[in-house]
């Protein structure tokens, strides 16, 4: 019996081969991203096909690891039970276990590790089982990865990529379902991504992978699962996302949405809503990455809009919507016809009692309703 | 000592082969109690020297040999490296004390035997990692004195760049320098990894001390390196006291060496330099041969306070103090087997304490007149990411011109 299982419950969520359809009614009936997905009004070019998120990382990793034979993965389960939410699957067989390497559940030693191979020359992917794991690991994260290239002087990199899933899981309450983008956030010396598509997994992670500084990778488990179009462009093992490059997943003219990770697909959600009930067209920013941060798209985009709302799912305080309405304040202010808002998570440690976790975290009805106030329609 | 020292090299004990009888002896921290007769000529030409049978105590293993050969040349070498780091270290405390280094000073007046001694153990292709008490690494790992001081005294010419201080130096084969109590040891895993994963026959000291050995993550450092195999010597410099508190109020267990429980380990007479080096080449051996991780304890001492702002006296007595400087000084041993051996004289070793300390005052010199890095913003935002402020939000214009190769840390 794998003492993972007993301790670690969110990872027997995912054992399930199509996990998503399992969690979707954990979370909200509201909620069904695939119909975004499925909706999009426009025809996809030829060429793309449909990927999962988990399949989108793994290729990620599995050309890089081709490409470069300094690239390994180590964490928790990455080998033989192929991944505690599968995104490893296949990358043992492939690749031998002298490149995957399944770790002791020892957080702060195998970071640790890794980061010291990382400064030894070698190109680590260290998963964390969950994001709320490297809490034990965080020193290393951030005083051994994050500060040693300044440290030195310059002299000496550390190349590790820190990834997994963070943020909101269902059912799990306060321990296994917290979202730390902003924790990260604030760290010099580290890079943060946070994808939401399988383009922006495939491309960000290959980014990460190849970027001289230490990356943070923060997925989210109930994306795994989602499929989304990949272009022919994205297919190709060239492709990567350049850091620091918002995407406008719709664009609008009358408010701008920033967001992040699984909160675009409910700000797309919301903004069809919006469009349907008032008429509003709603641009939706998919911020991609944290650090650095597209402020330029968001003072653009405010400029256009003169409204702006911070979707993510944080705690409110000191979040990533508290640092985003700074920005717009300090960059964007004379744009604003109203005063910026945000829609976070709430102040609690996660509750586990389903309708209490609910109201925990951003719906797509929270979020329509606080775009409506602030538009005043 | 002298009598002691020389009691030793009249009644050569009998070299034992068994290990069991010896786990039960105690190690010594007699720097001078090796033994050497008959030296050749040349200052180049290899001859043997007999450890004390007291120069180590083994757990789960069979000892390294007693027997060391090394060459009138070494010995000689590892005299001077020692009066520099003891010297360096000294400047450090006068200019501390003109209060021209800032926050933080851990000096390492005492234990210079071990930082020596491992370097004359390994090669520049092996790799060190240790905590904050560093200054002694950094220069034998190929810092020069000008570098260190200049850190210290925060100078863009320092070892780096005025950017790490104390607590942060690196250089080819050593990395760092940190300053978290214990954080090193499983990087320094990491770091055997690395080598491991490349097929390459180098060794890796993770050193931390006896403070920092009840850490939670040197024992999943351990774990992980026994696991895996790494080629790694975990080396706990035991000084007898983790910041004020003496190791046996910190520790359950105080016989460090012994902490690997599935690693077999080796307690050192850290104040032997010859000792020390044996050691170190016996565990990179034993790395090379695949057989896994080692954990090492040096017995060691420091002299001085924890750091600049300790006296050092409020958790030992000033005797003690006293009575190891004056006994068992890792410099004073050497220098006494010199001259026990006749491998050269006391004018000669005057000469060489002579070198060293010019040496060191001209570096120092050198590194006052440097000049402290320009407080502008493309200094302050460089090398948060590469070389690459612009990267950095809250600094956005930037024009730095890129560092010459020679800069980098090529790790091959």
């Amino acid at each position: 019996m794998s003492v993972s299982r007993v301790l670690r419950p969110a990872s027997r969520l995912l054992s399930a081969s199509r996990p998503t359809t399992a969690l979707r009614p954990a979370f909200r009936p509201a909620a069904s991203l695939p119909s975004i997905v499925s909706s999009r009004s426009y025809a996809q070019p030829a060429g793309t096909k449909e990927m999962t998120v988990r399949e989108a990382l793994n290729e990620a990793m599995a050309e890089e690891m081709e490409a470069n034979p300094k690239v390994f993965v180590l964490g928790e389960e990455v080998a033989q039970y192929n991944g505690a939410y599968k995104v490893t699957k296949g990358l043992l067989d492939r690749f031998g276990e002298k490149r995957v390497i399944d770790s002791p559940i020892t957080e702060s030693g195998f970071a640790g590790l890794t980061v010291g191979a990382a400064l030894a020359g070698l190109v680590p992917i260290c998963e964390f089982m969950t994001f709320n794991f490297a809490m034990q690991a965080i020193d290393q994260i951030i005083n051994s990865a994050a500060k040693t290239h300044y440290m030195s002087g310059g002299i000496q990199p550390c190349p590790v990529v820190f990834r997994g899933p963070n943020g909101f899981a269902a059912g799990v309450a306060a321990q296994h379902s917290q979202d730390y983008t902003a924790w990260y956030g604030s760290v010099p010396g580290l890079k943060v991504v946070s994808p939401y598509s399988s383009e922006d997994a495939k491309g960000l992670l290959k980014a990460a992978i190849r970027d001289p500084n230490p990356v943070i990778v923060l997925e989210n488990e109930l994306l795994y699962g989602l499929q989304f179009p990949m272009s022919e462009e994205a297919q190709s093992s060239d492709f990567v996302i350049p850091f620091g490059k918002a995407k406008i997943e719709r664009p609008g003219k009358d408010l701008t949405m920033v967001t992040l990770s699984r909160c675009v697909g409910q700000c797309l959600v919301a903004a069809e809503q919006l469009k349907k009930n008032h008429g509003v067209e709603t641009e939706v920013i998919n911020l991609r990455s944290i650090k650095p941060m597209d402020v330029e798209a968001i003072v653009k985009s405010v400029k256009k809009t003169g409204h702006m709302m911070v979707v993510e799912s944080g705690f409110p305080s000191f979040g990533v919507g508290a640092e985003i309405m700074a920005l717009t304040c300090e960059y964007a202010f004379d744009y604003l016809d109203a005063p910026p808002v945000r829609v976070t998570g709430a102040e609690v440690p996660t509750p586990y009692a389903q309708k209490l976790e609910e109201m925990s975290f951003p719906t797509e009805q929270l979020i329509t309703d606080y775009a409506a106030k602030l538009l005043r329609v | 000592m002298f009598s002691r020292a020389l009691r030793k090299s009249v009644f050569t004990p009998v070299r034992r082969n068994a290990f069991a009888p010896l786990a039960r002896r105690a190690v010594t921290t007699d720097a001078a109690s090796s033994h050497a007769e008959n030296l050749p000529e040349k200052d180049e030409e290899p001859f043997e020297v007999q450890l004390s049978d007291e120069s180590f105590e083994t757990y789960e293993l069979d000892p390294p040999s007693y027997t060391l050969h090394t060459t009138k040349k070494e010995l000689k070498q590892m005299y001077y490296d020692m009066v520099a780091v003891r010297r360096m270290e000294m400047a450090a405390d006068r200019l501390y004390k003109e209060k021209k280094i800032r926050g933080f000073c851990h000096l390492s007046t005492g234990q210079e035997a071990v930082a020596v001694g491992i370097e004359h153990g390994i090669t520049k292709q092996d790799h060190v990692i240790t905590a904050y008490r560093c200054h002694g690494f950094a220069l034998m790992r190929g810092g020069t004195v000008k570098q260190i001081i200049g850190e210290l005294l925060g100078r863009r010419e320092g070892i780096a760049y005025g950017k790490g201080g104390s607590m942060h130096m690196f250089a080819k084969g050593f990395y760092g320098g940190n300053g978290i109590v214990g954080a090193q040891v499983p990087v320094g895993a990491g770091i055997a990894f690395a080598n491991q994963y490349e097929g390459k026959e180098n060794v890796t000291l993770a050193l931390y001390g006896d403070g920092a050995s009840n850490q939670g993550q040197v024992f999943e450092a351990f774990n992980m390196a026994k696991l895996w195999s790494l080629p790694v010597i975990f080396g706990c410099e035991n000084n007898k006291y983790g910041m004020g508190t003496a190791a046996n109020r910190s520790s359950a267990m105080t016989e460090y060496y012994k902490r690997g429980q599935y690693i077999p380990g080796l307690k050192i007479n850290g104040m032997d330099v010859l000792a020390v080096k044996n050691a170190v080449e016996f565990g990179k051996q034993w790395c090379k041969e695949g057989k896994g991780p080692l954990v090492y304890e040096f017995v060691t001492y420091r002299y001085g306070g924890h750091s600049m702002s300790d006296p050092g006296t409020t958790y030992r007595t000033r005797e003690e103090i006293q009575r190891m400087r004056s006994t068992n000084d890792p410099i004073a041993g050497l220098k006494q087997k010199l001259l026990d051996w006749e491998a050269c004289t006391e004018d000669e070793l005057k000469s060489i304490d002579k070198e060293a300390r010019s040496m060191v005052d001209a570096e120092v010199a050198e590194a006052e007149k440097m000049e402290p890095p320009e407080p502008s913003p493309q200094i302050l935002f460089e090398d948060v990411y590469g070389r690459i402020p612009e990267e950095n939000f809250y600094y956005a214009k930037a024009d730095i011109p890129p560092r010459s190769k020679e800069d980098y840390v090529t790790r091959t």
